[in-house]
């Protein structure tokens, strides 16, 4: 039995739909993310399971219990806010100590776990600080600590590493991915950055418009997008719009208006005809002033360098296929020296491996 | 640059410096001055320049010789001789703290009530808070007095109903009560608006994460919500319990013979008993005492913070 059930839940507000008959569930131990984009309903999703809202259809089980009607107060479920939402006019320790006090834990057990998790999230020395008086990334560790001292069968955060700057936000998901599995905790995690969604996941739920378009593994999410929205989503990403004309025994043809044929892994249910889109990271897609036709297994399409965007590691190249369609692709800058392969203009060709990419059915 | 800059600061600061300077500290200091001297023969101050009888002309009377029939302790040795001016004081407080009290009481779940209103109501509700502010301070007591007045509805109401449980009618006019009544309707805005400042400023998510930390309706408002409107409460309370202590209109017009308190004995020492240095004298303890309670209620302040677990 899973450790969180959600079953068939919606919520509206007023005529907008926020949640709509979404099912899923939560192992215990799981690092598990909701991911979306803003108005996705993943943060409505949250406060539903924090007991903020209460659904109007559908369950929320929690440990084999029903937790319709039970308030925020009453549920093992603890929440980092996005804010952190510190008690201004408390110490950390104090802050730290309000879900035992609250808790009525005797005062001994309260001071040693207080703490140990002190410890975990290593800000012991700034005990008898005000919040005032931290750095964000501090600050959001009080958030996490204060959030954890009392052991929740489920912690929520929501968006906590949003209001940190590129690099403390780095640090912190090494942070987190440690601290869960050190505490063990089961973390449901809401944010809609997708990049930090593959790097903290054991699983993610992508959501769009109150729905889950796709949970799966982070691996599988990526390279295996089931819908145009979640390949769009979820990093870079090549659509090639294109009609199905031919079907072989593991593979099958996909024609690109005006490009060619490319080939491409075969649908359970494929029938010729059927349009779609096929999908392709730029990073799968091979890149070279000539590379040798007829290699088996893959296509093959020829093309002009359109832009080239220099991003430090890697060079994005914008290539023009013949019928003005534009598909990004990446060379590493491993060489040494010139950073930059081509130019704009320069004729190039592409090559990718039938399997790289991932047809859509539309 | 830095000259410029403290300049600056300088002209912005002085004129408002230059304002309590003039209209507060030297009249507080001319009244210290005053404590110590002797009330003139037709009210005000013995003069220390007058009209010499002997040369008949204008000059400096006081000398070292004769300083002690200019200068006196006994203004202050007066206040504490008879215990009917301490009495008076401790009748006084005890006025405003219960004044100031029921204001809080009143006035912090209106401020909050607005705080809490959608956004575009607030300011018409702050609004009707200062409303009674545009008409006449006295105008407004007298319109209490026909309240509580014996021929008023209010006070004719009451005493019908106590009369139908068989109680004696009582009057409210001229009583302790009808000071303290009409002290807190006075007040109240006083109150209202620091609270509503400061808790109009409450971060919502506050108790959000008090509540999903197991904290209940309660313990969220005795945790988070109360100990983070403290200033508010403190500016407040401080707003109102100073000019109440102060207040002598009141008292005069409501208190009858028994509802005196320091401001009509001050008054009255000014005004009808034309003894200036003994009024000075009950303003100064007055206004020590005031510093006294600020004082001690900053160090009680202090005391709260950053104590252990």
């Amino acid at each position: 039995m899973a450790l969180l059930e959600i079953r068939d839940v919606v919520k509206q507000f007023g005529d907008f739909t926020a949640v709509n008959h979404v099912s899923l569930s939560v192992e215990a131990g799981e690092f598990f993310t909701l991911l979306g984009p803003s108005g996705c309903g993943k943060t409505t999703l949250l406060r539903m399971l924090a007991g903020f809202e209460q659904p109007d259809s559908g369950e929320i089980i929690l440990d084999g219990v029903n937790v319709a009607g039970v308030p925020p107060e009453k549920r093992p479920v603890h929440t980092v806010f996005q804010n952190y939402a510190l008690f201004p006019h408390m110490t950390v320790a104090q802050n730290i100590a309000f879900p035992l006090k609250m808790a009525n834990v005797p005062s001994e057990e309260l001071k040693q776990r207080v703490a140990e998790v002190l410890e975990d999230v290593q800000l012991t020395p700034f005990a008898q600080r005000f919040p005032h008086e931290m750095s964000g990334g501090q600050r959001q560790r009080v958030a996490i600590a204060r959030a954890l001292v009392n052991r929740p069968r489920l912690l929520l955060l929501d968006e906590p590493l949003s209001a940190l700057d590129a690099k403390l936000r780095e640090e912190m998901q090494i942070e987190l991915i440690n601290l869960q599995k050190e505490v063990g905790i089961t973390f449901v995690y809401v944010t809609h950055d997708q990049g930090e969604a593959l790097a903290l996941s054991h699983r993610i739920a992508v959501m769009n418009k109150g729905q889950v378009a796709q949970l799966d593994v982070p691996e599988v999410i990526y390279s295996h997008p089931k819908s145009r929205f979640v390949a769009d989503f979820i990093g870079q990403c090549n659509l090639l719009d294109g009609t199905i004309v031919g079907i072989g025994h593991d593979r099958m043809q996909v024609e690109i208006a005006g490009v060619g044929i490319a080939e491409t892994l075969l649908l359970p249910d494929a029938k010729v005809g059927q349009k779609g889109t096929l999908t392709l990271r730029p990073e799968k897609i091979k890149l070279a002033a000539s590379l040798p036709l007829d290699v088996a297994d893959e296509v093959h399409f020829k093309g002009k360098v359109h832009d080239c965007l220099y991003l430090g590691d890697v060079t994005m190249y914008v290539i023009e296929l013949e019928n003005g369609i534009l598909v990004e692709t990446m060379l590493p800058n491993s060489a040494p020296g010139r950073a930059k392969f081509f130019d704009d203009n320069d004729l190039v060709e592409l090559a990718w491996r039938y399997d790289a990419g991932h047809f859509i059915l539309s | 640059m830095a000259k410029n800059k403290s300049l600056g600061r300088w002209l912005i600061s002085g004129p408002p410096l230059l304002y309590l300077l003039i209209f507060f500290a030297i009249p507080t200091l001319i009244m210290a001055f005053a404590a110590f001297r002797f009330p003139g023969d037709y009210g005000g101050l013995l003069p220390f320049i007058d009209i010499n009888p002997e040369s008949g002309k204008n000059e400096l009377l006081i000398h070292a010789g004769n300083w002690q029939e200019f200068l006196t302790f006994e203004n202050f040795s007066r206040f504490f001789e008879d215990t009917i001016y301490v009495e008076l004081f401790i009748k006084s407080f005890w006025y405003a703290g219960i004044t100031t009290l029921v204001c809080l009481c009143m006035s912090y779940p209106l401020a909050w009530l607005i705080a809490r209103s959608p956004k575009k109501y607030r300011d018409l509700l702050i609004l009707l808070v200062i409303l009674p502010f545009w008409s006449n301070f006295l105008i407004r007591v007298y319109a209490w007095m026909i309240i509580l007045g014996p021929q008023g509805y209010f006070a004719m109401t009451i005493n019908q109903g106590l009369a139908l449980v068989g109680i004696a009618p009582i009057q409210l006019m001229y009583s302790h009560f009808a000071v303290i009544v009409v002290l807190v309707y006075v007040h109240l805005p006083f109150m209202v608006l620091p609270l509503y400042a400061n808790l109009e400023k409450h971060d919502v998510a506050l108790l959000d994460a008090a509540q999903d930390l197991g904290a209940s309706g309660w313990r969220r408002f005795w945790k988070i919500t109360w100990p983070l409107s403290l200033p508010g409460v403190w500016a407040g309370s401080a707003l109102v319990f100073i000019p109440a202590l102060g207040m002598f209109a009141v008292p005069d017009l409501l208190g009858g013979t028994d509802g005196m308190m320091i401001g009509n004995l001050i008054k009255q020492q000014f005004l009808d008993s034309r003894d200036w240095p003994f009024g000075s004298v009950l303003s100064i303890m007055l206004t020590l005492a005031v510093l006294m309670m600020a004082g001690l209620g900053m160090m009680i302040g202090r005391g709260r913070q950053r104590n252990a677990l």
